[in-house]
């Protein structure tokens, strides 16, 4: 686009952003024939290429994660179509007209729930993230992901709308015994968690309703559990089943895998709470200030499976000082919140990096102060610093030097 | 029996609109066809036998194409069921069902959730018990010979048994 003088002059006259766009509409040619009709269900511009990404040449292309591309994310909701994905054995193609909930076990009268049925409750509405705690596994090691999509894209955040589990607890009246719940999907390999009753009790819901639409297969259509903070292996997808039981069932994924590794060879188990995380998305690794030196803006995404995030600071100069961001409002809690710092690029190699506080008083760490406590095969849970290098012809990386 | 059960359910009905309550009483057939919950204990395993010797020509019709030939599997793609047994405190540990896994019973309940991965759900309570057999039979765990059956499987002892500890998180407190 060309420098437009009358531009310049109204934006020193201070009019307002509306002014500002109908100018520039005025320079666009205007399209010589009409363009497509009304559509029954949107797509977006075929100019647009955010996309998840899908590992290559698997050989089980129904089992493994696709990651959220949060380098190309604007404010805090990821769109349902790039929500990150996390199957053990592909996505199920299920019937709401005959997929029911089985609640059974220690109840006094176990019950059944179709889609309808759920939906004759009052619904509830949240914003929450969901994160497979997986996520970060590649920066435990060498291997450092190169871009946040791949260091931080199995997290995505969105509205969900749904019931709360302890209305349909209620109704099934749990017995005194039953301390544990196991849940299980309708996915091929019926993949089941024992969940605290706690949990269940507290700001568990099942949700049908994923940002304003029906929840997507991936997501697990037509209804999933969904436990706030809780890693994502929990919230079990295309939920089929919930057991009251006294003790956990020690299924696979709970014993050989998301437990943690220590160096003397104990493995931490049923680690459910997500800790206090975030990650600059821009400038990020893959991206290049472009330009020259002088006015950036530095975002991110910061989010606790413990609660509300509180503050997110932003170094500059290799942590040895760090800034307050600004959070963009309003601040939901176990969810996504967006923090924006202006920044002055001197044009110069910098080491950039953010930390993340939480209401429950929580600070995050350097990865080397984790592997210090954790050694490097506690390979989930990773919620350590992540640190972005910026090179001075202005392109972003995951190591200090190119 | 049958009219006794209807009786129950319409009677469990009308008490249930009279409370407001939303969900339907679950008949006991669809708890039972449905119910694949495993314990650690072995509540939950069904009736069924098999040996490591039965289970070798189920695992090579059933197993093999992906796991391999000695169960070793195929590097980055099907994990390897034997092996790694003394490496899990060690720089490297090689987690396998037999160096890792600390319930037999999951071993059970993983199988007849999951696999074949191809086919999870087709195989009998005996081929499950067969095949379970032989992957704790190659990891020297149990005898060649050795019967797993509802009783036999949870009494195994598993070598990282005992392993599992509590999340200990927060363990890392941020310095200012
Ligand atoms: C078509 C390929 C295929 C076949 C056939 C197959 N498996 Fe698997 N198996 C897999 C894959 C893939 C995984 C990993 C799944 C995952 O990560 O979610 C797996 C995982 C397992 C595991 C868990 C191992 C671990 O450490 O995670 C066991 C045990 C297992 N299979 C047993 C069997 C048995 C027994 C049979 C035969 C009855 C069988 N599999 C047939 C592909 C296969």
């Amino acid at each position: 686009m060309k420098k437009d003088p009358s531009r310049r002059k109204l934006l020193s006259m201070g009019a307002g952003l509306a002014a500002l766009t109908a100018c520039t509409a005025e320079k666009q040619e205007a399209p010589s024939q009409v363009g497509k009709a009304l559509s029954p269900y949107g797509e977006r511009s075929s100019r647009e290429t955010a996309k998840r990404l899908v590992p290559a040449d698997s050989k089980t292309p129904s089992t493994g994660g696709s990651r959220t591309p949060l380098q190309e994310s604007y404010g805090t909701i990821t769109p349902s179509s790039l929500h990150f994905e996390r199957h053990h054995s592909g996505v199920p193609d299920l019937d709401p007209a005959t997929h029911e909930l089985l609640i059974h076990g220690l109840v006094e009268q176990p019950l059944v729930y179709s889609l309808a049925d759920l939906k004759r409750f009052p619904a509830t509405t949240r914003v929450h993230f969901v994160e497979c705690s997986g996520n970060g596994t590649s920066e435990y090691t060498a291997a450092l992901g190169p871009t946040a999509q791949v260091s931080h894209g199995l997290a995505s955040c969105s509205e969900w709308t749904g019931v709360p589990v302890k209305l349909l607890l209620a109704e099934a009246k749990l017995k005194p015994e039953a301390k544990w719940v196991i849940a299980e999907g309708g996915d091929a390999c019926k993949l089941a968690r024992s969940i605290p009753l706690a949990k269940l009790m507290d700001d568990a819901m099942i949700v049908y309703a994923q940002n304003g639409e029906a929840i997507r297969p991936e997501q697990g259509y037509p209804m999933r559990l969904l436990l706030p903070g809780f890693e994502g292996n929990t919230n079990v997808k295309w939920i089929r089943r919930l057991h009251a039981t006294a003790e956990p069932a020690q299924t696979t994924h709970e014993t050989a895998y998301y437990t943690d590794l220590m160096p003397d060879g104990k493995a931490r188990q049923f680690s459910f709470d997500l800790e206090g995380k975030s990650v600059i998305t821009h400038p990020s690794g893959g991206q290049k200030l472009t330009g020259g030196a002088g006015a950036f803006e530095i975002t991110g995404l910061a989010w606790s499976g413990r609660g509300k995030i509180t503050r997110v600071e932003v170094s500059s100069d290799g942590g040895k000082t760090w800034k307050d961001a600004e959070l963009n409002q309003p601040i939901h809690s176990k969810a996504f919140v967006r923090f924006r710092m202006p920044w002055n690029w001197d044009g110069g190699a910098v080491t950039l990096q953010s930390r993340a506080t939480d209401d429950s008083g929580y600070t995050q760490v350097s990865q080397d102060e984790l592997a210090a406590a954790r050694g490097r095969n506690y390979r989930y849970h990773n919620n350590g610093i992540k640190v972005w290098y910026i090179q001075p012809d202005g392109s972003v990386t995951h190591a200090a030097q190119v | 029996m049958l009219l006794r059960f209807s009786f129950i359910t319409l009677l469990a009905c009308a008490l249930g609109f009279g409370q407001g309550r939303i969900g339907r009483p679950a008949p006991e057939e669809r708890i039972k066809a449905m119910d694949i919950t495993t314990m650690s204990n072995g509540a939950g395993l069904p009736e069924g036998k098999g040996t490591a010797a039965a289970g070798k020509s189920i695992y090579k019709e059933k197993c093999e194409t992906c796991h391999n030939e000695k169960l070793e599997g195929r590097e980055g793609q099907y994990p390897g069921l034997v092996g790694g047994i003394g490496s899990i405190n060690t720089p490297k540990p090689a987690k396998t069902v037999g160096s890792y896994w600390p319930y037999a019973t999951t071993v059970f309940d993983y199988i007849r959730r999951a696999m074949p991965y191809d086919q999870p759900g087709s195989l009998s309570s005996d081929e499950v018990y067969a095949v379970v057999a032989l992957i704790l039979s190659a990891n020297g765990i149990i005898g060649e010979n050795v019967e797993m059956n509802k009783t036999s499987l949870p009494k195994v002892k598993m070598p990282n048994a005992g392993n599992f500890v509590p999340d200990a998180r927060p363990d890392v407190k941020a310095k200012r």
